[in-house]
This record gives C-alpha cells, sequence and structure tokens, in this order.
C-alpha cells in the first residue's frame, strides 16, 4: 500500500499506472466494449478506413454522434474506394444490444457501450476480411496482456528458486546452474525462440499455443532473474541471523524460503514489471511471424502481421495501430519500472 | 596476445557444441521431420526415401545422428538443405555475409552517435538538451524493431528515395561494382536505422551515466587544480576511462543485434540468417537450423573476442599475457 501511494505521487508513476489499469479494465471487459464478435467477418466491408463519427447534419436535422452508411466503387486497379453514403445515417447508441455474451464468464448479457444498430461501425478500420480492428485489439490485448503478466510471474519464480538454491550452496551445484544460465543468455533469444518453437507441432490449438508461448519465454527469461538472484542470496547467506536459523536446526528449505528470498523480493517486484515488456514483445514477434497465436484467434502481434506485405502498409495504414498499443503498453511498463526501482532502491537513479 | 585468442576459442567449443546440441535435440523432440512432405508425394518411391534415411542417418539413435552430424562438420561437410536442395554450407555463408553487413553497419551507426550523444548529455546535465535526450531515450527503449520497421516502410512510401525492403534492385546485375554498392548501401539505410535507434536509446545513457561518474571522481579534480586545459581534461583524461565499460557492452550488444536483426530482416525481407532460420525451422530442415544456429553462435562468439581484444589496448590494467 505504501508503494502503491509513493508510485501515486510521482507523475511519470502515476500516468503509467492509470494507462495500464484503463488497458487492462477495457480488456478484461473486452466483449462489453466492444461493437462486435471477435471473428465478425464482413467480405463488404473488407479493409474499411476508421469511419468518420458526425456530429451535425442540418439537412437531415440530426445531432449527436452518428455515422454515415457506406458505399464503395472500384478503381480502375481493382482497389475498393469507399465512400459515405449520406441518405443512410445510424446514430451511435449507448448502452446498446448486440450481440449476447457471457459478462465476466457469469452471467449472459447483450449490452454493449456503444452500437450504431444497421449499420457498421469501424472505429480503427478493418482488416482483410472486414472484421473491426478495435474490437480484435481489445481481444488480442486479453491474450498480450496476459502473457506479459503470467510469463514474467513464472521465469521469477524459476528464477528465484534456481538462484536461492544455487547462491545458498554455492560450490558445484552453483558452478553448474551458472554455467547453464550464461549459456542460455548467450544464445540470441529471437534464434533461440524459434529452435524451441520447432521443437513442437507446428499445428497446435490456440489454447495449446498460447502455454506454449509462455512455456518459452519463461525458459529464455528466468536465466538473467537467477543470476541477480543469486548474487543476492550469496551475500545474505553470510548474515548472522542465517548462522541462527541453522543453529537452531531449521532445514535448508525453509531458510531459503523463509530468510533468503523475503529480501529479494523488492528487486524481484521492479524485475517483474521491467520485464514484463520483453515477454509482450515476445509473444508478438512470435505471432507476428505466424508461429504463434493464429488466426481467427487475434493477439497484438498477430494482427501486425497483415502489415507485412509493403501494399498493405501503404493503403491501409491503419493496420498499423495494434502496435501502438505494443509501444504504448511497454512504456507504460518501463515508466512504472523505473518508478518503482526509484521508490524501492533510491541510489540507483541512472536513467 | 595470441595465446589468449587460442584460450579463447577453445573455452568457447563447449559453449557451441551445447548450443548445437540443445538445438538438435529440440528439433527431434518435434513430431515429423523434413522426410514427412516426401512421404505424402505419391511421386516419391518408399525406396527413395529408405535411401535420404539411410544417407542421413535417420533410422539411428538421436545420439548417433549428433555424432555424426559433429564428425561431418570436422570433415567440413554441414550437411544438405532439404528445402533449399543446397549444400547447408552454401546457403548459409552467403545468408551469414548478409547479416554481418547488415548487423555491421548497424553496429557503425550506433556507436557514432552514442559517444558524443552521449558526452553532451552529460555535459548538459539536467539542461534542456539533456532531457530532451532523455525523453526521446525512453520512447526510443520502448519501440519495439519490427513496430519501428513497419513505420519507417510507411514513411518511406511517401518518397521515392528509398528502396522498400530486400537487399538488391531488380536490375542489380545491370549495375557496376560501384553501382551495386550504392545499391546495397541503399537497401541498408531503413533496416540500419530501424536497428540501431533503440541501442543508441540505451547505450547513450549509460555512457552519459559513465562520463558523469568518472568526472566526479578525484584524479579530474586533481587535474582541474593544477589548470590543465578543459578540453584536455575532457577528451584526454575522462572520455578514455568512460569508455572502457561500453566496450564490455559492445560485445555483448552483438548478441541482442543479432537476434533483434533476425526480425527486422523477415519484415524488411533482408535475405539474411534470420530469414533463413525462420523458413528452416517452418520446414524442419534440421541440417539448415542446426547450421544457422551454429553460425549464430560463432558470429557471437567472434563479437565477444573483438570486445575483449579491444579492451585489452584500451585499458592498461589488463594483460592477457600473464594470464
Amino acid at each position: 500500500m505504501r508503494i502503491l501511494k509513493e508510485i501515486i505521487k510521482n507523475k511519470a508513476g502515476r500516468i503509467a499506472l492509470l494507462v495500464l489499469v484503463l488497458l487492462y479494465f477495457s480488456v478484461i471487459f473486452a466483449p462489453f466494449f466492444a461493437p462486435y464478435p471477435y471473428d465478425d467477418d464482413d467480405v463488404l466491408h473488407s479493409y474499411t478506413p476508421p469511419t468518420k463519427i458526425h456530429f451535425l447534419n442540418l439537412k437531415e436535422k440530426q445531432f449527436g454522434p452518428f455515422i454515415y452508411g457506406q458505399t464503395y466503387e472500384v478503381s480502375e486497379y481493382y482497389q475498393r474506394i469507399y465512400q459515405e453514403d449520406k441518405s443512410k445515417i445510424y446514430p451511435i447508441k449507448f448502452f446498446t444490444k448486440g450481440f449476447k455474451y457471457k459478462f465476466l464468464g457469469l452471467w449472459e448479457t447483450d449490452r454493449h457501450l456503444f452500437g450504431v444498430g444497421e449499420g457498421k461501425i469501424y472505429l480503427l478500420g478493418a482488416d482483410l476480411k472486414g472484421r473491426d480492428i478495435f474490437t480484435r485489439i481489445l481481444y488480442g490485448g486479453r491474450i498480450s496482456l496476459s502473457i506479459g503478466l503470467i510469463g514474467a510471474a513464472i521465469s521469477l519464480c524459476i528464477g528465484l528458486i534456481i538462484g536461492g538454491l544455487s547462491g545458498y550452496f554455492g560450490g558445484r551445484v552453483d558452478n553448474i546452474t551458472m554455467r547453464i544460465c550464461e549459456m542460455v543468455m548467450m544464445i540470441p533469444s529471437f534464434y533461440l525462440m524459434l529452435a524451441l518453437r520447432a521443437s513442437f507441432p507446428p499445428n497446435l490449438t490456440s489454447t495449446q499455443v498460447y502455454l506454449l508461448i509462455i512455456v518459452i519465454l519463461s525458459f529464455i527469461g528466468w536465466a538473467s532473474t537467477a543470476r541477480i538472484i543469486r548474487g543476492m542470496a550469496i551475500s545474505l547467506r553470510e548474515n548472522e541471523y542465517v548462522y541462527a536459523a541453522k543453529a537452531m536446526g531449521l532445514s535448508h528449505f525453509k531458510i531459503i524460503i523463509r530468510h533468503i528470498l523475503p529480501h529479494t523480493l523488492s528487486y524481484a517486484l521492479v524485475a517483474v514489471v521491467l520485464r514484463i515488456p520483453a515477454y509482450i514483445l515476445g509473444e508478438a514477434s512470435l505471432s507476428l511471424i505466424g508461429l504463434g497465436i493464429q488466426d481467427p484467434e487475434a493477439s497484438w502481434g498477430n494482427l501486425l502481421s497483415s502489415a507485412m506485405g509493403i501494399v498493405n502498409i501503404r493503403l491501409f495504414p491503419w493496420i498499423l495501430i495494434p502496435g501502438l498499443f505494443i509501444v504504448v503498453t511497454v512504456v507504460c511498463f518501463n515508466m512504472l519500472g523505473d518508478t518503482l526501482r526509484d521508490i524501492l532502491d533510491p541510489k540507483r537513479r541512472i536513467l | 596476445m595470441g595465446r589468449f585468442i587460442l584460450k579463447r576459442l577453445v573455452f568457447s567449443l563447449p559453449l557451441l557444441l551445447g548450443i548445437t546440441f540443445l538445438t538438435f535435440l529440440f528439433i527431434q523432440i518435434a513430431p515429423g521431420d523434413f522426410l514427412d512432405k516426401l512421404r505424402l508425394n505419391p511421386q516419391v518411391s518408399q525406396d527413395a526415401i529408405q535411401l535420404y534415411e539411410q544417407k542421413f542417418h535417420l533410422d539411428k539413435p538421436l545420439m548417433v545422428q549428433y555424432f555424426v552430424w559433429l564428425r561431418n562438420i570436422l570433415k567440413g561437410d554441414f550437411g544438405y538443405s532439404f528445402s533449399f536442395k543446397a549444400k547447408v554450407f552454401d546457403v548459409v555463408s552467403s545468408r551469414l555475409f548478409n547479416t554481418f553487413i547488415l548487423s555491421l553497419s548497424a553496429l557503425i551507426f550506433t556507436w557514432i552517435f552514442v559517444i558524443p550523444l552521449g558526452v553532451i548529455a552529460a555535459l548538459k546535465r539536467n539542461k534542456f538538451t539533456d532531457r530532451f535526450l532523455s525523453f526521446t531515450s525512453y520512447l526510443g527503449i520502448s519501440a519495439p524493431s519490427f513496430f519501428l520497421a513497419f513505420i519507417f516502410l510507411y514513411l518511406a512510401t511517401f518518397t521515392s528515395w528509398l528502396p522498400l525492403g530486400g537487399m538488391r534492385s531488380i536490375r542489380f546485375e545491370e549495375f557496376s561494382l560501384l553501382g551495386k554498392i550504392i545499391d546495397i548501401g541503399k537497401h541498408l539505410i531503413i533496416p540500419t536505422l530501424v536497428l540501431s535507434l533503440g541501442s543508441i536509446c540505451v547505450l547513450q545513457r549509460i555512457m552519459r551515466a559513465n562520463l558523469l561518474e568518472v568526472l566526479g571522481s578525484p584524479y579530474i579534480l586533481g587535474a582541474k587544480a593544477r589548470g590543465l586545459p578543459r578540453v584536455r581534461i575532457l577528451y584526454i583524461h575522462a572520455l578514455k576511462n568512460a569508455l572502457n565499460p561500453m566496450i564490455t557492452i559492445f560485445g555483448y550488444q552483438f548478441s541482442a543485434l543479432l537476434s533483434g536483426a533476425a526480425l527486422v530482416e523477415i519484415i524488411i525481407g533482408w535475405p539474411g540468417l534470420g530469414v533463413v532460420t525462420l523458413e528452416a525451422v517452418r520446414s524442419q530442415d534440421i541440417y539448415l537450423v542446426m547450421g544457422s544456429v551454429l553460425a549464430g553462435g560463432a558470429l557471437l562468439i567472434l563479437g565477444n573476442l573483438v570486445a575483449d581484444i579491444l579492451l585489452g589496448f584500451l585499458d592498461p590494467r589488463i594483460r592477457y599475457e600473464k594470464t
């Protein structure tokens, strides 16, 4: 609680925390904020640019937010050019009824934050299959944002256990684990990721891929944490209270859990927050090259994969928007991590 | 010095062995292999497949296969790539060269900027310039390379100055030697920018911190007290010592660069090691995967070695002869 207060006192920390809470909140309640289901395709709206929201039409006496209908012409290069059809007006309704979903997985409802009835609203444009990118970003965020948290937490646990054990016992155990750590750290992570991904069949279900990505990313990430925890454990084990605990006959395991690891926690907290971006980016890059989350399911990396063709970027620049979400999230986690470090360890203010 | 280099190379052998064995293990755990495609092809006879299996010892246990692969490497045979239908050595060496060009140009570009920017930020500490650099470096650290690649490609589509991806123009073969170099240089610009922006941002901050630390040390105060010119203190006494830690980072940066380069290569379409590895992993082309991992590892060890040698030249406290 004290830490939370200090974060809020700090300007950068406050902004970062606010944005992150907002992101996670909207992602958790994705079906409520999203106007359409994530796989709701509509070939007639392939690559629709972001819909313009209007507020005033004097001729039709329409006030408040509304959108026009859409028609398209095919250009000489067989490319669709979308135009607003001013004869059709769809007012944006708030807390309107839409597709059915389970609110938090508990009870069924069909209320959404906004909707336009018959028309189609694409806040951030549409992709190849005419799916709403805004909706897919919300759903994709569920995967991208949770992988960051879970992956960082798992690799922290592995790092704490291995680092704690090897620092506490020292000697040969320490030597071997540290060599393994160095090896894992030395291999360029992208190649390691590819090699690990190669050891599993390419066609897995989405849930399996999701778990696999977490496993792969934790496997890559534990080493650096373990090394630092080990360093701390080596100095901690020389403390008098550790000797006292030993003299009182406490088992090694209990000493590590009760007397060594708790002292590394403030470092661990900073490390987790600063490492989350790496996991989000890891998932994004795997999905981007088509080895991660597969198509009907959305993740921020996989949404970006449609931008792989230069023509697509040029003609439909809005498909890059998921990348902006990645950048914002990463900036916020970095800011939060730095603030945390300043709070927990005022001596190390470098950046 | 020669003995030191030799020693380092010998010590890096187990590392390479470890990396390749792990990779081998991972790929072999995966169900199926590259022959599966051939097996499904009705035009390929069962005999041919058996012949393949025997030729590449695929019917033997895992350890035997690995040692056969190792033995062949000592003979200079890196195996055969099934998807490229060529020798792995030929496929990997040409790609390795491309990756090397890209990494080198990113490395040079990075260090041209890191040191001056770090010095400027340290000298203008807490003034506007410093704060501006700090802010931009924050953004730069956080923007992932793949996103930067997309953004740069998007911006490049508005002008016709820069080629959009790839490494060579279509009419590359018609150019003169100079034209060829210029052509590749033009193609290098976007990937180099993408790869170096992030590291410029990080390293510039570290350089700043290093220089500030050195400038605060007693011997600088001593030099000032003796009335040495400011410029001389800064550039001869302080800078040299502030650079030492940077050189260690320089070595480690190679690993990060290789890793980052792979993804950027795939997006930009630069025909480097990353693209080949991805292709090989997708088609379970085992010897190609092994070959490219080996090449990547070798490049990495080389990078660290260069950093150590540089450090030996710059820091008189380190003498490799005696160790």
